[in-house]
């Protein structure tokens, strides 16, 4: 092969993928949830568009989209955020305004699910999982996760804060409606950090949500807090898990464009495709995380229903996760715990 | 004599002279040049804008330029006069767009909880209905009370009329569990607020607890080596090199797998009746101890393995030969010679430890996690990069302080072999 037509193949395959087809970078958490958007969403997507997916996963690090956002170098299009991180992110002008006529109907869509700069996709909870296996009586409600005399052994729960303190509370025998109003007074705070207390010594932490089921399994945790999915998931593998779903804290996941997104449109459409109620319908079907659209939730059969944490019965004693309360308490919280943990 | 002499003092040959000096720096500034501007843009630019990021302070003085003038002679105490609530409504009114108010709120609700929702709703009403043109400051103040009473809260207040100007000293002082009072002075943070001190000190004695690991575990290791002939050494040096070059998160997961309760090492020692119940290793302080130790163990034995080679063992046989028992002759004659080797593998791990993130992350518990936890977290997390950049900070500096004091205390540059 001559020089020339050589540089000229090189030029030509490189070229190529752009040619061919647009390519978006989806962002998500990654696991089992990861694995359900793959082919739930990204899919379905890549054979109906012809554009290419390629999935990045990351731990919720907005400092990523922030620092890409401030040096103008926007290499994702959609990235899964936690609530928190919606609310925050579009306050602070990191993400595309929601173009709703492109993304769905927002009458279809649960209230939560409709935001300013992103779309619902799944409602997921934190909830009291427990192995079947080692204990014959099973726990009901976190009073019960605190009693370690009727049930000797570890717990695991999540490294911080949130979440943590209205577990306690509610162990301290606070309504789960009443959770955030008691926890947003001083007397509150210093009432859940005390029941904390009581509980740390039997206290193991978890960080990364594939850690509660492994600690379950491994016999390392006699209970753990987890989110819901992920027991789903070692559920389906045949490990003989339990879930308490009495206040357990349910909260949503959202599509976000970070601003400046190279392919916004594409993006948008993706989004789009996502929402819709047969994707998500297929996504419930794979994990047990409840969908937004109320159509999809509509065409789910009782069985698979019976296991999301949108349905009537596991619902009816939970908890929304007040994301205002945590954007405005979280940073003085999450520093409380710090210096709680050190004592 | 006197020919050299004149020939020396003219001012031909000096210039000569001067000239080849001159030639000859160029030349090495030259060499070194690519280092330099290497290291420059690599190293102190990065550290120059940390240290900067963590004292600058512009968002309030950006964003609320008229409040902090209104309130530049209030007294801190009493209620606010209405022109700062209308100079507040004014400013937040004047924001051309979202993210300036999105940053502002974030920036006060680390000072005070609660500013983020109180700012935001505030601007959100100033671009809505809440319009303080026509209005007297009174009627705005009336307007932003109605809107949130917490506009009554002096803690709000307070927060602003202290990060009106463009530098603050305040994530330094947080870092180190001060911060400033009303009236500027500096005071302790309340204590279930104050936990960098502790931190700070926890990562202290876990260094100091792996060095001293490291030392009694590599010293004789390093003895050994330095006896054994090249040939030998070099085949255990690559024993010691290889985890050494094997990635840190392959190693801390090995540690989880060995040391988990059904783990390799408790089995182990079950087995053998030494324990009757299966030993807590992970995620606590032990799992911590015993796989740093592990990884920074190669930084201990390189130097001290130098050192020893350079150490001749006629001393030792001399000592000996003049009836000296053998123990007390190693102690007091080879010892003493090898203490630039214990001194610089000491320095590196301890200085290698403070800034440990992985390993306490992942086989640690909440009360094992070191500084660089808590940057991390400022960093990814709260997305607050004025404090995670004063926490840098702090440990910058205590490495310098430690490099300082290491080298008033030998006396000598750190040598590494």
């Amino acid at each position: 092969m001559s020089k020339t037509s050589l540089v000229a193949a090189l030029l030509a395959a490189a070229a190529l993928p752009a040619l061919a087809q647009s390519q978006l970078t989806v962002v998500n958490f990654g696991g089992a949830n990861g694995a359900a958007q793959k082919k739930a969403y990204f899919e379905p997507f890549e054979k109906s568009s012809g554009a290419k997916i390629v999935g990045v996963e990351y731990n919720g690090e907005q400092a990523k989209i922030k620092a890409m956002v401030e040096t103008k170098n926007v290499t994702w299009d959609v990235v899964e955020v936690e609530s928190p991180d919606v609310n925050r992110g579009c306050d602070e002008g990191l993400f595309e305004k929601m173009d709703w006529s492109k993304v769905g109907n927002k009458a279809d869509f649960q209230p939560a699910a409709v935001h300013e700069c992103g779309v619902g996709t799944f409602v997921w909870s934190t909830v009291l999982a427990y192995n079947a296996d080692k204990l014959k009586d099973a726990p009901k409600n976190w009073a019960d996760f605190w009693d370690v005399k009727k049930y000797p052994g570890k717990r695991a729960m999540r490294k911080g804060a949130r979440y943590n303190l209205e577990f306690a509370l509610m162990a301290d025998g606070v309504k789960p409606a009443e959770v955030y109003k008691v926890l947003g007074t001083p007397a509150g705070a210093e009432r859940a950090f005390a029941k904390l207390s009581e509980l740390k010594p039997s206290i193991q932490w978890w960080e990364a949500g594939a850690q509660p089921p492994q600690f379950l399994v491994a016999g390392d945790v006699v209970m753990t807090t987890a989110y819901n999915g992920r027991i789903d998931a070692a559920q389906r593998e045949g490990k003989n898990l339990g879930i308490a779903w009495y206040g357990g804290i349910y909260d949503l996941d959202f599509w976000v464009i970070p601003k400046g997104a190279a392919n916004k449109d594409l993006a948008m459409k993706y989004i789009a495709t996502a929402s819709s109620a047969d994707a998500q319908t297929e996504y419930a079907r794979l994990i047990s995380y409840g969908p937004t659209n109320n159509k999809a939730l509509a065409k789910l059969d009782p069985k698979v229903l019976a296991l999301l944490p949108t349905s009537p019965a596991n619902s009816k004693d939970a908890l929304q996760f007040n994301i205002k309360f945590w954007a405005d308490q979280g940073e003085e919280l999450e520093k409380r715990f710090a210096s709680w943990a050190a004592k | 004599m006197t020919t050299a002499a004149a020939a020396l003092g003219s001012p031909e040959l000096a210039r000569t002279l001067q000239r080849v000096e001159s030639r000859r720096r160029f030349v090495a500034i030259a060499l070194t040049l690519p280092l330099l501007l290497f290291l420059l843009a690599t190293f102190l630019v990065p550290i120059g804008a940390l240290l900067v990021r963590a004292i600058e302070n512009p968002e309030v003085a950006a964003s609320l330029g008229r409040t902090g003038q209104a309130l530049a002679s209030w007294d801190r105490r009493s209620e606010p006069p209405a022109a700062a609530f209308a100079a507040v409504a004014a400013d937040l009114a004047a924001l051309d767009e979202g993210a300036q108010a999105g940053a502002l709120a974030r920036r006060l609700n680390t000072e005070a909880a609660g500013a983020r929702s109180l700012i935001m709703s505030t601007y959100r009403a100033t671009q809505a209905d809440l319009k303080p043109a026509g209005q007297t400051p009174e009627q705005v103040r009336e307007a932003m009370l109605a809107l949130d009473a917490r506009w009554a809260d002096l803690k709000y207040w307070n927060a602003i009329a202290k990060n009106a100007s463009r530098w603050t000293p305040d994530y330094l002082l947080t870092a180190v569990d001060l911060k400033r009072g009303v009236d500027g002075g500096i005071e302790k943070v309340a204590p279930d607020q104050a936990v960098f001190g502790a931190i700070l000190l926890r990562t202290f004695n876990i260094s100091a607890i792996v060095t001293l690991c490291c030392l009694l575990l590599g010293y004789p290791l390093a003895y050994w080596l330095s006896t054994l002939s090249a040939r030998q050494a070099n085949v255990l040096m690559i024993l010691v090199l290889v985890p050494f070059w094997t990635s840190i998160l392959v190693r801390v997961a090995a540690w989880i797998v060995l040391l988990q309760r059904e783990g390799l090492v408790n089995k182990a020692l079950l087995s053998l009746n030494v324990i009757a119940e299966p030993l807590t290793l992970l995620f606590n302080r032990t799992g911590v101890i015993i796989s740093m130790t592990h990884i920074l163990l190669p930084f201990m034995i390189l130097p001290l393995y130098s050192v020893m080679k350079s150490v001749p063992p006629t001393y030792l046989r001399a000592a000996v030969s003049l009836g000296s028992p053998p123990l007390s002759a190693f102690f007091r004659v080879y010892v003493p010679q090898t203490y630039p080797g214990i001194g610089a593998g000491a320095l590196l791990v301890f200085i290698l430890s403070i800034g440990y993130y992985v390993t306490p992350a992942l086989l640690g518990g909440a009360d094992d996690q070191m500084l660089s936890y808590y940057i991390a977290q400022y960093t990814n997390v709260d997305v607050n990069w004025g404090m995670a950049c004063a926490l840098g900070a702090v440990l910058l500096g205590a490495t310098l302080i430690l490099y300082a004091v290491y080298r008033r205390v030998v006396k000598s540059e750190l040598s590494l072999g």
